[in-house]
């Protein structure tokens, strides 16, 4: 189906299914334990062999030579296969860093060897035993020393945001020097890790030149031909299984080491092997979200009028790496006739930086709404009003190319009126509750709402059963649900009757798990294919489409009603087809926008900022399920307090390695870090977008939440950290006096 | 983790000797942080003496009016005891403060004084540590130390001991009963009992081989009033970056230890005639020569300000405490 008009009314409107809060049709597999992870499948290859990465512990240099002797003799091993035994193997989509071969070192942890056992404690135990002999050289790993000289690069994130490496509207130079206010001040933000709670692991067997792989995947049909690429295989001798992921946030786009290695040490093995990447090796040997450095310099009138908006971001990366699009929603979020945008990307020797939820915005935002607080100040203006003030319904960058629906202004307002704004003291370290300063603050929400080809199967059975299938994955966010919502729709029969099956790349391929595309993309490509479903079954019951109402289990036409599974009696109906856009993206500009607010503590004697309240408003076009959406929303949110105040990969900058690389180490909120989390979804339909006139909502949580934070820490102390995380040890010495 | 052999003793006497007599020995009983370390090689016992048969799980009162704590209660159950509770608060408040409910109900009180430290060159092993591998060197000293001592390290070592209880277990003046091999009984004070890395880091406490912990004694209660505060980078499941327990009389005398900033729980009985004065004037005396990293000089301002939380809540009126 090709969508290049505005959707009109259509059968998902009578919203019986669709838009009802919704539990997860597989939360009772989730909560009894019997949705099989991937590490979990043990049916579905006889004798499997566990595998065990080995990562080198240089950040640069070569690989001399590897003594596999102690370790073959050790108990239970079956093979070993180390990366001199292999060539340097191709990259798959998105992958910078090799992931294995060679004897080249790019990063520490990088895999070097996989040794196979009958037991994983005995391919642990004989991979301590693996000689390595090193030849170490000098690295490039420490941002700040590198940013100065860094070129410019522009790139995307590849799902979603992207810059150039400069882009002007008007004279930026011009007007910031004449701005009768003006703002400029630089911030830095953290290296993160996805820290999912499912490592990424890897089941692999071979049927001669046949790999099938299950694993733990957000994107089935870029993986599948990554497989191949890397592997050297035929696309279609690879099957590539991902029912079920615990958690990827972006760390999950593409195939990692466990999934190579798990085919390469089962083919060494001549029998299924497992391999999961072990806690400590997942800073370092997969991917990240690159710290930035990012210079905002605004330009205003008097009256709050933005003149000049430049905002500039230095990150690094591995060779072939891309930087981190930390710009682009500052081409899109406010007004302002002169603009600067631009990126550098420094040469690192870290590992590879890639995408991480809402990869550009989650720390770009981190600092333009910061920066904006700062200028709100300036101003003396209301923060809330002094964005209102600067909205436009129009891309800045290219005027008469309008939003599809941008609804910035009723978040804040909402949000502002929902969360007691009037109340805040706009004088920061004003509020005192019992040992805590209180203080309040606020942010905007931006993210781009993303177009993708996205296909699926329909199959109706004798029984009035509806069946889709497609490669879209449920990395946690409730694709399963609001899949068999849209077929339930669609076919107007109960949840009940609707079987869902994702995940294998035997089926047709979605748009699959990130960008927050997944949700819109993948329900319109179901939405498709059950118009065609439609259509199969009012022919074989001999009824005319166009009249043809799918309700309660029934066809109706006229006077008639037919049990739908009366159009199956005579074998079952399938159809397959695929949601394809046209250019309603490039004659519009769609995004998601959110108004966050936050109230947060901040002890008085030891600086410890514990948030108190949250509020996001989202304008996100139809929210298919409010319940697993307010889900994906409060957790961005949560996501967003531990980038505001915790998550930092600390970077050794002598051995070229991120330190903290366990969850001891790497910290992240707990629960008892996050307080009462208000959602509201603004009531709204975007039929520019597709025929479910849904957007993205997995993203736009975290998209400024960090920012109210560190905003209401400043209203709370008066003390402005520019420099994420805000630890105490960064509030301490400024803090206001206890007494 | 190596493969290792295992047995279970019938008396602390046997548990001491199996241990004594093996080098690559050693104790087992919550396993909360052993086990952890064994699967990274951290530590690598070829033999484990599991101790949690042995009946030292009592908490019981003392002739001298104290508490004699049992090695193998465990932290859940050592802080919810009600006599801990009454008289002993600040103990109780550390235990509450340290790891997660899970982690409480497992961890016993021995294997708790002897929890290794948290640093995270002495987790990576490739990284020099003199703590886990004597003469690598010591990765920390110039890296990434934000967590790490303040006062009381080495050239050779800046690691911190983790934990929260031995803090209030130290301002509590605490007695570590032992026995060895042989059947011999061994009374070590925890001031005592953690030592200073100097140039063996590798050498936490004073315990000498084979030794084991039977029981932890508490003497009579101090009276006063007991406060534990531990300043972290979460609200929950966190390591102190710094802690202070205090007991703070009426008259405004007391105790205090630290915990966060150097190799034992700190305390500095001089400091503590300076309680009357305020924090600023204890943590100078108690800080005297501290030599902080170019990543942890907060902790100095932290540590004074923590404490003078924790004055303010032992004085507050009205405040949750304990009545001499």
């Amino acid at each position: 189906m090709k969508f290049d008009t505005p959707a009109g009314q259509n059968p998902i409107d009578q919203l019986k299914v669709v838009g009802k809060a919704t539990d997860r049709i597989d939360g009772k597999y989730k909560t009894t334990g019997t949705a099989p992870y991937a590490y979990e499948r043990h049916d579905v290859a006889p004798n499997q062999a566990y595998g065990y990465v080995l990562g080198a512990t240089i950040a640069k240099g070569r690989v001399r030579g590897i003594d596999t002797a102690a370790a073959r003799r050790a108990p239970g091993v079956v093979a070993i296969v180390t990366t001199l035994d292999t060539p340097r193997l191709e990259r798959g989509r998105m992958n910078a860093a090799y992931l294995f071969g060679g004897d080249a070192i790019q990063h520490y942890h990088q895999a070097v060897a996989v040794v196979v056992a009958e037991t994983f404690e005995q391919a642990r135990a004989a991979a301590f035993l693996v000689r390595v002999d090193y030849a170490p050289e000098p690295g490039r790993f420490d941002l700040a020393a590198e940013a100065p000289a860094a070129p410019p690069v522009g790139g995307n994130s590849g799902e979603g945001s992207g810059a150039a490496g400069a882009e002007r509207v008007g004279d930026f130079e011009g007007a910031f020097a004449q701005a009768p206010v003006q703002l400029d001040a630089t911030y830095a933000t953290a290296d993160e890790s996805h820290a999912m709670m499912e490592p990424h692991a890897t089941i692999a067997a071979w049927t001669g030149d046949r790999l099938t792989l299950w694993t733990s995947n957000q994107m089935i049909a870029w993986s599948k031909g990554s497989v191949a690429k890397i592997l050297g295989l035929k696309p279609e001798n690879v099957r590539v299984d991902s029912p079920y992921v615990g958690g990827g946030f972006g760390g999950k786009l593409f195939v990692r080491a466990d999934a190579v290695l798990a085919a390469l040490g089962a083919r060494a093995a001549g029998r299924p092997v497992k391999v999961a990447l072990t806690r400590p090796l997942i800073a370092n040997n997969t991917t990240h979200r690159p710290a930035t450095i990012q210079r905002i310099r605004l330009g205003a009138t008097k009256d709050g009028t933005l003149t000049a908006i430049g905002h500039e971001s230095t990150s690094g990366n591995l060779a072939d790496g891309k930087p981190e699009t930390a710009v682009d929603q500052t081409k899109l979020l406010y007004a302002g006739a002169n603009r600067l945008t631009a990126m550098k990307l420094a040469r690192l020797d870290l590992p590879e930086g890639n995408a991480m939820r809402a990869p550009g915005e989650a720390p770009g935002l981190l600092a333009l709404e910061v920066a904006m607080d700062e200028m709100a100040e300036k101003l003396g203006i209301d923060p809330v009003e002094f964005r209102i003030r600067n909205d436009t319904q129009t891309d800045p960058m290219k005027p008469g190319r309008r939003f599809s629906h941008r609804n910035l202004v009723g978040c804040l307002r909402t949000g502002a009126e929902k969360f007691g704004w009037a109340k805040r003291n706009p004088t920061p370290g004003q509020v005192r509750d019992g040992r805590f300063l209180v203080g309040i603050g606020m942010a905007a929400g931006f993210r781009n709402n993303l177009l993708v080809k996205s296909g699926a199967r329909v199959r109706l059975d004798r029984d009035g059963r509806v069946t889709v299938e497609t490669d879209m994955t449920d990395i946690g966010t409730g694709s399963y649900t609001i899949i068999a919502q849209t077929a339930a729709e669609m076919m107007g029969v109960p949840l009940d009757r609707v079987v869902v099956r994702l995940g294998d790349s035997d089926f047709p391929a979605s748009a699959g798990s990130g960008g927050q595309f997944g949700a819109n993309n993948a329900t319109s490509g179901v939405y498709a294919a059950c118009v065609q479903l439609r259509e199969a079954v009012a022919q074989r019951l001999g009824i005319n489409s166009a009249d043809a109402v799918f309700a309660n289990g029934q066809v109706r036409s006229g006077n008639r009603a037919v049990p739908l599974g009366e159009a199956a009696q005579a074998g079952e109906l399938s159809a397959v087809d695929a949601i394809e856009y046209g250019d309603l993206a490039k004659t519009y500009q769609q995004s998601t926008f959110a108004g966050h607010f936050v109230e947060v503590g901040v002890d008085a004697d030891t600086a410890e900022v514990r948030v108190r309240r949250m509020l996001a408003v989202c304008a996100a076009g139809r929210i298919l399920n409010p319940k697993s959406a307010r889900s994906q929303v409060i957790g961005g949110m949560t996501m967003g307090v531990g980038a505001a105040l915790m998550e930092e990969l600390a970077v050794d900058t002598r051995r070229g390695f991120f330190v903290n690389h366990d969850l001891a180490g790497y910290e992240v909120p707990v629960h008892a870090d996050i307080p009462r989390q208000e959602v509201i979804f603004l009531d709204e339909a975007d039929p520019i977008s597709s025929p479910m006139k849904a957007k993205g909502v997995g993203e736009l949580g975290i998209c400024g939440v960090g920012a109210a934070v560190a905003n209401a820490v400043y209203n709370a102390t008066g003390v402005r950290v520019r420099d994420f995380p805000i630890t105490l040890d960064k509030l301490i010495e400024r803090m206001p006096d206890a007494a | 983790m190596k493969s290792f052999t295992y047995e279970r003793p019938a008396t602390p006497a046997e548990a001491a000797a199996a241990v004594a007599r093996n080098p690559e020995a050693k104790f087992i009983a919550g396993g909360t942080n052993l086990l952890d370390l064994m699967k990274l090689q951290i530590e690598t016992p070829t033999h484990l003496v599991d101790v949690n048969g042995l009946t030292l799980d009592a908490i019981e009162p003392t002739p001298e009016g104290g508490l004699r704590i049992g090695a193998l209660v465990r932290n859940t159950d050592l802080a919810a005891d009600a006599r801990v509770r009454r008289d002993y608060a600040v103990l109780s408040r550390a235990l509450l403060a340290g790891a997660s409910g899970q982690l409480r109900n497992k961890a016993t009180t021995a294997g708790n004084l002897l929890q290794r430290t948290r640093c995270p060159y002495f987790y990576d092993t490739a990284q020099a540590c003199n703590k886990r591998q004597p003469g690598s060197g010591c990765s920390a000293l110039d890296g990434i130390s934000r967590g790490l001592a303040v006062i009381g390290a080495s050239e050779h070592c800046i690691a911190t001991h983790p934990g929260d209880m031995a803090v209030a277990m130290r301002v509590l003046d605490a007695t570590v009963e032992t026995v060895d091999g042989g059947g011999a009984t061994r009374s070590i004070p925890i001031a005592e009992f953690h030592r200073l890395p100097g140039d063996k880091p590798e050498t936490d406490t004073t315990l000498r081989a084979g030794e084991l912990i039977t029981a932890v004694t508490l003497p009579k209660p101090p009276g006063g009033r007991h406060v534990y505060r531990k300043v972290r980078d979460r609200a929950s499941y966190a390591y102190a970056l710094v802690s202070v327990a205090a007991v703070v009389q009426p008259d405004g005398t007391g105790r205090v230890a630290f915990g966060g900033v150097a190799h034992r729980p700190w305390r500095v009985e001089e400091a503590e005639a300076e309680l009357p004065k305020g924090a600023k004037a204890v943590t100078a005396r108690a800080f005297a020569g501290a030599r902080p990293t170019h990543d942890n000089g907060f902790k100095l301002t932290l540590a004074e300000r923590t404490l003078g939380a924790a004055l303010h809540e032992a004085q507050a009126p009205g405040r949750e405490g304990v009545r001499p």
